[in-house]
Parts: structure tokens; C-alpha cells; sequence
């Protein structure tokens, strides 16, 4: 630990010394520059086309968006589906993905545990449009029953209330879809994390005499906590923004409470499906509904963050 | 605090990490409530035999033992025998301080006490905690900070702290392996005075690279010796302090002690 606190002692900065300006120098930390640069022109330019195009539909008489009762009466609805959908996708895939991740970096033989990871990781290779296809063909047939089953047995609730959908094309097998999706990113993230717990930390554990879950629940999980949470933030931005496999298994329609029969719509799904054929207002409307959903990712990564800084001087980094 | 009833026996111990021998042949006697220093070169496998004596070991994949270790008469490594509860009997102090950075010194020093499902009285834990805190000679340093994280303090409080936390559970030995090793000289010392103290209450096996350090804090020195790379290591000699620092019987021991090794 000593010597690598020297080597962090050398000047932080090179420019305070009077060093000799060396052309690669120069040209190397223009490019870093430029790409760093680029970033923010990149999303200040998405973030005024948003703005600017959907001025339009946020000043329009209320009377002329689609609904007839303004924008914001139009877009509540996308953005309960929305997050409903991600919520559904959030709740399968996070528990899941701990599971998987815990067993492939503690519980798993070496061999397999690098086989697992690898079939996970291909997960994430499978394009939406294949998931789409799946969750239409396969999987809405399926889960058929068991939707018709809760509408039947806990249909008091206002989440389950029937008649369920007789395709299965619900909010809820969108959302199933979606945590299928999520599920590489949060489990990868997730098992690199716990890899690198301090054997140091792990080690103490033990000779205390914990069992090896207690073990993972002194050391592994609060050092992987941060990881974790934005590795679930990061599948949350994927399934919130995901357009297509929602577009192709929701059969959407108006706003309903219930997850169970086929109704609601996501913003991206709206936006997908109705793009082609808009025109003027509703196009500026469209864009609009991008623009909340714009906001609403970058509040669920602020959030995140300030999870994960909230107690940093108990986190494993120090 | 446990009666001094607590003698560990070790025989013909032999130590394999896969197909690889690591250590070889070893039986010894450690007293209870002695000091015990184990010397010796890098890579004679003392700090393997230590990790033996607790069964730490076994956290290496493909790591086991032949032969056995009594404590108190029962072998840890009979087939009925948990290693966690193994571990609960006899605590371990490492080479780095490793408090859990997640936690409180406050937490630090209870977690063993929470493990294994037990539940403890709020009143009676501040109690558990101040008295472990005093036992490892660091009460008075952190009694107002006792809610800040343990990874705050100074390397040697650190290290105090993880004694804190190892005699809480109050084990009937302490292993040490190297712990003053990452220390600046009055942490050492200050650890140095603590294990004398220690001592009054648990049998204490030390290993250390630094011969003062096991000339001035223990009763019994054992010397491990390796004839070459990928030789096993051995126990060349074991004997009071005294002796193997003045007259020891074995050649090789005199010269590592002098300085003449190798």
C-alpha cells in the first residue's frame, strides 16, 4: 500500500511544472478535449431539439391534441405504463439477478461459474426485435393462464382486475419481457462487483465464525452495494426507454389500472407506433412525450447517484 | 473470562494446497495462556500452519490437512466438526487491519456477536463493545466516535480495533498472523503491550517476521525452515524464547536468529 501512495504523490498536474510542450502532448489532450466536448454538444443538442419541438404541443389549445384535453391529460396515462412496466420488469429481474450474480462469484465451481457468465452476457447479445418476437409467439400464450388465474383470485385488487386478456399481450408480460431484457446488465454489473470484494474483508469475516451467506451478507453485499444499485439503475434506463418488444407484445390501448388485461401504452411504444403516420401537432406531441421521458431518466439516474454517494464514508472504496 | 484449560496439540500435521505439500510433519504443544511466536524465512509455511490451527485454511480451494489438532483433547478436524464453529473458538488476527469498511467501529467490534442469529440487549452490547474496546487498549481513543466508520482511524487502530473485534466473541485462542507487519513502530509497540496483556486471558500464537518482536512478547518460539522452492516447509525447533534466541540445538536455527541465514 505504501508504494503505490508515492506513486500517487507524483505532480497531479502536469502544467504546473514548466515542462517542454510537446507536440504529441498537445495533440493528445486536444482529442480528449474534442471527444469530452462533443458529449455535452451531443445532448445539448437533443435536449434543445426536445424542447424546441414540443413547444408547440405543451402551448397548443388543449382542444387540438389528441384526447382533446391538452397534453398533459394525454401523457399521464403513457407515463403510468411506463413506469409500470419498468416497475414489473425492475421487481422480477433485480432479485434475480442477485441470485444469479451471488451464485456465479460464490457459490458456483470455477468452471461453471465462467460458463453461466458467459451464457448471461449472450443475453444481452439478443436483439429487441428477436425478444419481441419471443415474447408475442412464446411467451404471451404462456402466461395466459396465470394472468387468468390472478384476474380470477385476486381480482379485487385494482392491478388484477379482469377479464383477463384472452391473447395475454398485458402490461404484465411486457413487463416480463422487459426483466428478461434488464437481466444481463443488472447481473453483470452486479458480479464484477462482488468479484471484487476484498478477500482481506471476506477473510475477517470468517475467522469471526460466519457462515458462508452471512459471510456474503457482512462483506459481498454492502461493498457491492453501489454497484449493484446502479447496475439496476442502468437496467431501469433500458427498460424505461425501451420501444421495440413493448411495441410488438403490448397490445396497447387506453389508460386501466389493471396489468392483466390488454390496455396502456408506453411513451416509447407510443412513439413508435404512431410516429410514421403524424403529422403536425401530434408529431410535436410525440416529441413532447420523448421529452418526459427524457426528464424521467435523468431523475431515476440522479436518484441513483445520490444513493450511491449518500454513504460514501461507509462504502468500500476507502 | 475461560479457564486457562485450553492446550492446543498438534500431530504429524501435514499441510497440502492441491497436490502441493506446503507444510510437513509438524506436532507441537502450545500451553494455554502462553505466548506462542512462530519465525521463520518467507514462504516456510508458518503463516499455512497458523491458518491450520482454526481451519482458515479451507478457504482456499484445494487446500487440506493430514493429521490432526486437539483442542482440549477434541480434534478440530474431526468429521462431526463445524468450522464455523471452529472459528468462533479460536479467533484470528490478520497481516492488514481488516475492519468491514461498511460498518461502525461500534458494529465492528459486535459483528461477530450478531452472527449466527443471536440477539443481544442494546444495553448489554454497549457493555460487550466498551469491554472489548478496553481489552484491546483503544476505549479511550474512540468512546466519542463510536458511530464513525472504523475504516477512519490510523492503521494501528485499525488493527486494535480488529483485536476488539476477535476478542468480543471471547475465543479461547488468538491467532496473530504478522499483525504488526503494516504498522509504524509505535503501533507495534502499542500491540506489543497488548498481547502481554492479552495473554492474562487467551492462549496466543504470534507469527512474525521481526526476532525482537518475538524475543520481547512470547514464552515458546518455534522455528519453521524450508530446504528449497517447492520443498515443504518443517518445524526445525520449538523451545522457551530464551533458549532459542541464546542456545538453541539446531545449527540452522542459531543462524537464522543471528542473522547468519542463507
Amino acid at each position: 500500500m505504501t508504494i503505490t501512495t508515492t506513486d500517487v504523490q507524483t505532480p497531479p498536474n502536469a502544467s504546473s511544472t514548466p515542462a517542454k510542450n510537446r507536440a504529441g502532448d498537445r495533440n493528445f489532450s486536444w482529442a480528449t478535449r474534442g471527444a469530452g466536448m462533443l458529449i455535452l454538444v451531443v445532448l445539448a443538442g437533443v435536449a434543445a431539439f426536445l424542447l424546441l419541438e414540443s413547444l408547440p404541443a405543451l402551448s397548443a389549445d388543449p382542444a387540438d391534441i389528441e384526447g382533446g384535453e391538452g397534453f398533459f391529460a394525454y401523457v399521464w396515462p403513457l407515463v403510468f405504463g411506463t413506469l409500470a412496466a419498468a416497475l414489473i420488469a425492475l421487481i422480477v429481474a433485480t432479485p434475480l439477478a442477485l441470485g444469479i450474480a451471488l451464485f456465479i462469484s460464490h457459490y458456483a465451481p470455477r468452471r461453471l461459474s465462467q460458463g453461466l457468465g458467459y451464457v448471461v452476457d449472450l443475453l444481452a447479445a439478443i436483439p429487441s426485435v428477436v425478444y419481441g418476437l419471443w415474447g408475442i409467439q412464446w411467451l404471451a400464450p404462456n402466461v395466459r393462464g396465470a394472468w387468468q388465474w390472478l384476474a380470477d383470485h385476486l381480482g379485487f385488487v385494482p392491478l388484477f382486475t379482469g377479464p383477463a386478456s384472452a391473447t395475454g399481450r398485458t402490461l404484465m408480460t411486457a413487463g416480463l419481457v422487459l426483466a428478461v431484457m434488464i437481466l444481463p446488465i443488472i447481473t453483470a454489473i452486479a458480479r464484477e462487483v462482488f468479484l471484487q470484494t476484498p478477500a482481506l474483508h471476506q477473510e475477517a469475516a470468517l475467522a469471526l465464525g460466519a457462515t458462508r451467506w452471512e459471510m456474503i451478507r457482512m462483506t459481498v453485499l454492502p461493498f457491492g452495494r453501489p454497484g449493484l444499485i446502479s447496475g439496476v439503475m442502468l437496467g431501469l434506463g433500458r427498460a424505461l426507454g425501451e420501444t421495440m418488444a413493448v411495441a410488438m407484445v403490448l397490445s396497447t390501448g387506453g389508460f386501466t389500472w389493471s396489468m392483466v388485461t390488454s390496455g396502456n401504452s408506453t411513451i416509447a411504444a407510443e412513439i413508435a407506433l404512431d410516429f410514421p403516420e403524424s403529422a403536425g401537432l401530434k408529431t410535436n406531441t410525440l416529441i413532447a412525450a420523448g421529452l418526459v421521458l427524457f426528464v424521467i431518466t435523468l431523475a431515476v439516474n440522479m436518484a441513483a447517484r445520490r444513493v450511491v454517494t449518500r454513504r460514501q464514508a461507509f462504502s468500500g472504496a476507502n | 473470562m475461560p479457564a486457562h484449560a485450553n492446550r492446543i496439540d498438534v500431530g504429524d500435521l501435514n499441510v497440502y494446497y492441491g497436490s502441493f505439500k506446503a507444510v510437513e510433519d509438524v506436532s507441537m504443544v502450545i500451553e494455554p495462556g502462553s505466548v506462542t511466536a512462530f519465525i521463520g524465512p518467507s514462504g516456510c509455511g508458518k503463516s499455512t500452519f497458523i491458518r491450520t490451527l482454526n481451519r482458515m485454511h479451507e478457504v482456499v480451494p484445494g487446500a487440506r490437512v493430514e493429521g490432526k489438532v486437539l483442542l482440549d483433547g477434541e480434534d478440530l478436524y474431526g468429521a462431526d466438526v463445524d468450522p464455523v464453529v471452529v472459528r468462533r473458538q479460536i479467533g484470528m488476527v490478520f497481516q492488514r487491519p481488516n475492519p468491514f469498511p461498511t460498518m461502525s467501529i461500534r458494529d465492528n467490534v459486535l459483528a461477530g456477536i450478531k452472527l449466527n442469529g443471536a440477539r443481544i440487549r442494546r444495553s448489554e452490547s454497549d457493555e460487550i463493545v466498551e469491554q472489548s474496546l478496553r481489552g484491546a487498549n483503544l476505549w479511550t481513543e474512540v468512546k466519542d466516535r463510536l458511530d464513525k466508520p472504523g475504516s477512519g482511524l490510523s492503521g494501528g487502530q485499525q488493527q486494535r480495533l480488529c483485536i476488539a473485534r476477535a476478542i468480543a466473541v471471547q475465543p479461547d485462542v488468538l491467532l496473530m498472523d504478522e499483525p504488526c507487519s503494516a504498522l509504524d513502530p509505535i503501533s507495534t509497540l502499542a500491540i506489543e503491550d497488548l498481547i502481554s496483556e492479552l495473554k492474562k486471558n487467551y492462549t496466543i500464537v504470534i507469527v512474525t517476521h521481526n526476532m525482537q518482536q518475538a524475543s520481547r512478547v512470547s514464552d515458546r518460539t518455534a522455528f519453521f525452515n524450508i530446504e528449497g522452492t517447492g520443498k515443504p516447509g518443517r518445524l526445525v525447533e520449538m523451545d522457551d524464547t530464551a533458549k532459542i534466541f541464546t542456545n538453541p540445538s539446531v545449527q540452522a536455527t542459531e543462524d537464522y536468529v543471528s542473522g547468519r541465514f542463507g
